[in-house]
């Protein structure tokens, strides 16, 4: 045999698709799902897992009512539509009823205006920093005002207070420009700082407080003139409010009676259906026992009867069978712990009679199929109904609030600006007659404040004179609080203020998580770099800064802000509870981005730093343009990961009275309404917060990859 | 040992060293820590000069010319850098960092910034020139060390001879009198030393003062006019290439020769 090993081939073949399992979505699930025997089990077991715990909660999601003023509503629409027994279903009318509550906490709701814009300008001031390449670089002036922008947006007070602010920056400036020339950079810098914080502490109330002043004095003609005229036009507007309210009022009784009489038959027929099958399987334990049957057997029986009509509240069973129902429960309760077998036997027989009599009750006044489903479209057309009432009441009620606030507060500065002309009138020379007084005084006791400590022995005279004075001072001091007032109100040009308790829901966690974030950054950054200092004094500020506000726990700090920060701060120093927290929280983040931008700091070659050296750049210069964007590059994970944790740790301003959502999750579960409903509110909550942090997590990733491929 | 460098004529027209004196060390000691790393180092540079360092590894020759701007500190004794005196004085330090120009020896070049960035980074933020301006400066650079393509790539998709070539565009951008070189090719594979061989020779046929710590021999025979042999710290010999690598005097530089030229 000869072998032939030579081989020419006469066609070349062409490309050729794979087989089917090696390709596309079948491929996939071999290589991904079906691997191997430990991946094939994996498989199945996970499916098995997610099928279980998505099957009980998309029943309850499904099972979504939207339309109820009270748990107690809620559950009567549940029962309604459901088989009794299973009550299972979210009751989304709690987020429907108080979600501006949630969103915006007790702000009013006349201002939510405000609110939403501060909101939306912020995504505006926030484009130019997060796509840097996509908008117009104008729109950093904007980025860079919107910070003293936000706060009188929200807070309100006059249009002149956050350029006040902004000027703290220019006073600053120049005391750089006149400074650096005389005394180098050291004290260039140092200067601006002090001029800055000068201008901003000791200055700008004054400043702000004169021209509150000068507008006043502008106005104060026509201030009261106005407020009449305010006062007038409100009261024909309120008493129509007024009206509307109770117009709606009644109408919501009717709507409630309406809904409750539509209620009442359906929930028999509903009760009437569902027992009719129970009573059957009830008697069938019972077929064929007797008194032949042993104690064993006929236990059974009863526990299973027991069992299965323990749902069952006679309250809402049809008339006649509530009483019988009852018996037959006691009875097949009483004999579960029968030890006397003949008892037990012969109350077989009894229950089985009871059980037939309330069939045939089941039987009568049964409700046809298409009456029922008639009854059930006509009763959540009520609860619709109802619902939307109650919106337009809720709404009513708003404007009555506002109304009578503004009038309140007409009415209120129209007393004090009467009341400061008496005083004024009544004592022309209040302050002469002080004085006078004052002088009139034995040397040892001329600076009491208080008749109460006058010493034993005083001469009565004296004791008079003493008394005067304190009296046009009382009167002087109360004329003073009263322009005070008024200078404030009639000379402010700009938003009507809004107190800081009136701050809450998801708005307080967004002002305190943007503002912390925006502010624990650049100060992180400055830590870390402290950190890496040579300068001994500045390396162990930063480190103990660090380690110390690390070292305890944020709701210390925050308890602290809320308890002891006045003591550190100079007498009569009032700050802002929310001011307070966002300092504290702000402090608390900046520790860590410190650590995270360390980590990034060291992770840059030791080359980088002396390239930059070698070309002559100063320590500032080689920081901004070399080392901190390739640093930060490497820490992008890390800081926003910090920023993420430290928008959900706002959370915590729960503990120091504060309302954030959660803490109003708490006051309305408070509310006879809402009392004993939690996962909607927690899962509303959840939700809000989960849309903000996952969206910071998807940019990190984002600008993570855009810098990854801009230098690779 | 390379030869690439001396695979062509050199123009030596421009290579004149005037009297001007440079770089003037005197008695400077440097300790790291304990160790004495730099022992009574006197050196004058001339400008024009082209001056090669060697020795062995641990000998301080990176040291000493890191010492000249100041990226290391020394204790002892005086550095006068085109008569400035550097002390701890940060105004000095920048200033003269600003006309020393500097190669490493893993280039160094920012990873963030394109080629051009790269080159214009300096003198706009040191020199205040106006961005187009330096970018002009800095192409002309570029295209002088024959990479004008690559301005807009970031310097990770350059090459390693590329890179280098880069950074010593960068130093030039800055206009410097001086150029210090720590061991420019030590990094670098073989068929890329020549390409920044090259460049560092036409700086050199320039006239430019050069100070360049290196194991090219090649190099030295061809460009320099002084070779330094430095050990433990000390300057051990110094002379002219063809003396120094034909008839060297220590027993030391007999041994480091041997080593380097003998395979």
């Amino acid at each position: 045999m000869t072998q032939n090993l030579s081989y020419v081939r006469a066609a070349m073949i062409d490309q050729q698709d794979p087989p089917l399992t090696q390709k596309g979505a079948v491929r996939w699930v071999r290589e991904n799902l079906l691997s191997g025997w430990l991946n094939i089990l994996l498989t199945v077991l996970s499916i098995a897992a997610i099928w279980y715990v998505t099957s009980h909660l998309l029943h309850w999601f499904l099972n979504a009512v939207w339309n109820a003023g009270s748990l107690t509503e809620c559950r009567e629409v549940l029962s309604v539509l459901h088989q009794v027994g299973d009550n299972s279903g979210a009751c989304w009318g709690v987020i429907r009823d108080r979600w501006t509550q949630l969103l915006f906490g007790s702000y009013p709701p006349a201002f939510y205006w405000r609110s939403i814009l501060a909101m939306i300008l912020l995504v505006v001031a926030l484009m130019p920093v997060l796509f840097r390449d996509k908008v117009s670089g104008k729109l950093y002036y904007f980025s860079a005002f919107y910070p003293f922008l936000m706060p009188w947006l929200l807070w309100g007070g006059s249009f002149w207070v956050p350029l006040l602010a902004v000027a703290g920056f220019g006073v600053g400036y120049v005391a750089l420009r006149l400074l650096t020339p005389v005394g180098g950079a050291v004290l260039g810098v140092v200067g601006a700082i002090v001029a800055a914080l000068v201008w901003w502490i000791v200055a700008m109330t004054p400043i702000n407080d004169a021209l509150h002043r000068a507008v006043a004095n502008m106005r104060i003609e026509g201030a009261r003139d106005a407020l009449i005229a305010t006062q007038d036009g409100l009261a024909p507007r309120i008493a129509q409010i007024e009206a509307d309210r109770d117009a709606v009022t009644a109408q919501v009784a009717v709507a409630v009676a309406a809904k409750n009489a539509i209620y009442a038959p359906l929930a028999t027929e509903q009760f009437r259906r569902s027992v009719g099958p129970v009573l059957d399987e009830v008697a069938a334990l019972f077929d064929g026992l007797g008194a032949t049957s042993t104690q064993a057997d006929l236990a059974a029986a009863y526990v299973g009867a027991h069992r299965l009509l323990l749902d069952f509240a006679p309250a809402r069973a049809p008339e006649g069978m509530g009483p019988l129902l009852e018996q037959i429960k006691t009875t097949v309760r009483v004999r579960v712990t029968e030890d006397n077998l003949a008892d037990a036997q012969e109350a077989v027989a009894e229950i089985g009679a009871l059980v037939a009599q309330a069939r045939g009750l089941t039987a009568a006044n049964a409700m046809s199929d298409a009456d029922l489903a008639t009854g059930q479209a006509a009763f959540l057309g009520a609860m619709r109904e109802l619902t939307a009432l109650r919106e337009t009441q809720t709404r009513i009620g708003a404007e009555l609030f506002r109304m009578t606030e503004e009038r309140r507060g007409a009415t209120t500065l129209l007393r004090n600006i009467d009341q400061r002309a008496a005083n004024i009138a009544a004592h022309p020379g209040l302050l002469a007659a002080a004085e006078e007084a004052r002088a009139a005084l034995p040397e040892s006791v001329a600076l009491l404040t208080s008749a109460d400590d006058l010493p034993e022995g005083l001469a009565p005279a004296d004791v008079a004179q003493l008394r005067d004075a304190l009296r046009a001072e009382a009167a002087l001091a109360s004329n003073e609080g009263a322009t005070f007032s008024i200078y404030y109100e009639v000379g402010r040009v700009g938003l009507q203020p809004v107190p800081s308790a009136s701050f809450g829901g998801f708005q307080l966690s967004l002002i305190i998580g943007v503002a912390g974030i925006a502010m624990s950054l650049p100060l992180g950054i400055l830590l870390a770099l402290g950190r890496q200092s040579n300068l001994l004094i500045i390396n162990k500020v930063s480190v103990g800064f660090i380690e110390i506000i690390r070292g305890v726990p944020l709701i210390v700090w925050l308890l602290t802000a809320q308890f002891l920060l006045n003591y550190f701060l100079p007498p009569g120093t009032e700050f802002d509870l929310v001011l307070r927290v966002i300092i504290m929280v702000t402090l608390f983040a900046s520790a860590y981005i410190a650590e995270v931008v360390r980590g990034g700091l060291a992770a840059l070659p030791r080359g980088q730093y002396e390239a930059a050296d070698a070309l002559g750049l100063d320590y500032w210069k080689s920081m901004q343009l070399i080392v901190l964007p390739q640093a930060l590059k490497i820490s992008i994970p890390g800081i926003v990961n910090t920023f993420i944790g430290l928008f959900k740790d706002t959370t915590l301003v729960l503990f120091i009275g504060l309302f954030d959502p959660l803490g109003l999750s708490n006051t309305i579960r408070a509310t006879t309404e809402w009392n004993g409903i939690y996962w909607e509110l927690f899962i509303f909550i959840g939700v809000l917060f989960f849309i903000f942090c996952f969206s910071m997590g998807r940019y990190s990733l984002f600008l993570e990859r855009k810098l990854q491929r801009e230098n690779r | 040992m390379s030869d690439a460098a001396t695979d062509r004529a050199i123009d030596r027209s421009q290579m004149t060293v005037s009297d001007e004196v440079a770089i003037q060390i005197t008695a400077m000691n440097k300790w790291y820590g304990t160790f004495h790393v730099l022992r009574d180092i006197n050196l004058t540079v001339y400008r024009g000069e082209r001056i090669v360092i060697c020795g062995p590894s641990g000998s301080g020759k990176s040291t000493l010319i890191r010492c000249i701007n100041r990226l290391e500190e020394h204790q002892a004794g005086q550095i006068i850098v085109d008569g400035t005196e550097l002390s701890s004085d940060l105004k000095n330090i920048d200033k003269i960092r600003s006309e020393v120009g500097m190669c490493f020896q893993h280039f160094n070049l920012f990873p963030h910034l394109t080629i051009l960035e790269n080159c214009t980074l300096a003198p706009i933020w040191v020199r205040k020139t106006p961005k187009k301006e330096a970018e002009e400066i800095a192409m002309h650079f570029l295209r002088k060390v024959k990479i004008p393509e690559q301005a807009d790539k970031y310097p990770g998709q350059l090459s390693g001879g590329q890179q280098q070539r880069v950074a010593i565009a960068r130093s030039l951008c800055m206009k410097p009198r001086i150029m210090l070189f720590d061991e420019p090719t030590s990094a670098l594979d073989p068929e890329m030393i020549k390409e920044v061989l090259d460049t560092m020779i036409e700086l050199a046929e320039e006239g430019m003062t050069m100070l360049c710590v290196t194991h090219e021999m090649g190099f030295a025979q061809a460009v320099a006019n002084r070779v330094i042999f430095m050990d433990q710290g000390q300057i051990v010999e110094q002379n002219e290439p063809r003396e120094f690598f034909n008839n060297p005097q220590s027993d030391r530089t007999k041994l480091f020769l041997s080593q380097i030229l003998g395979h």
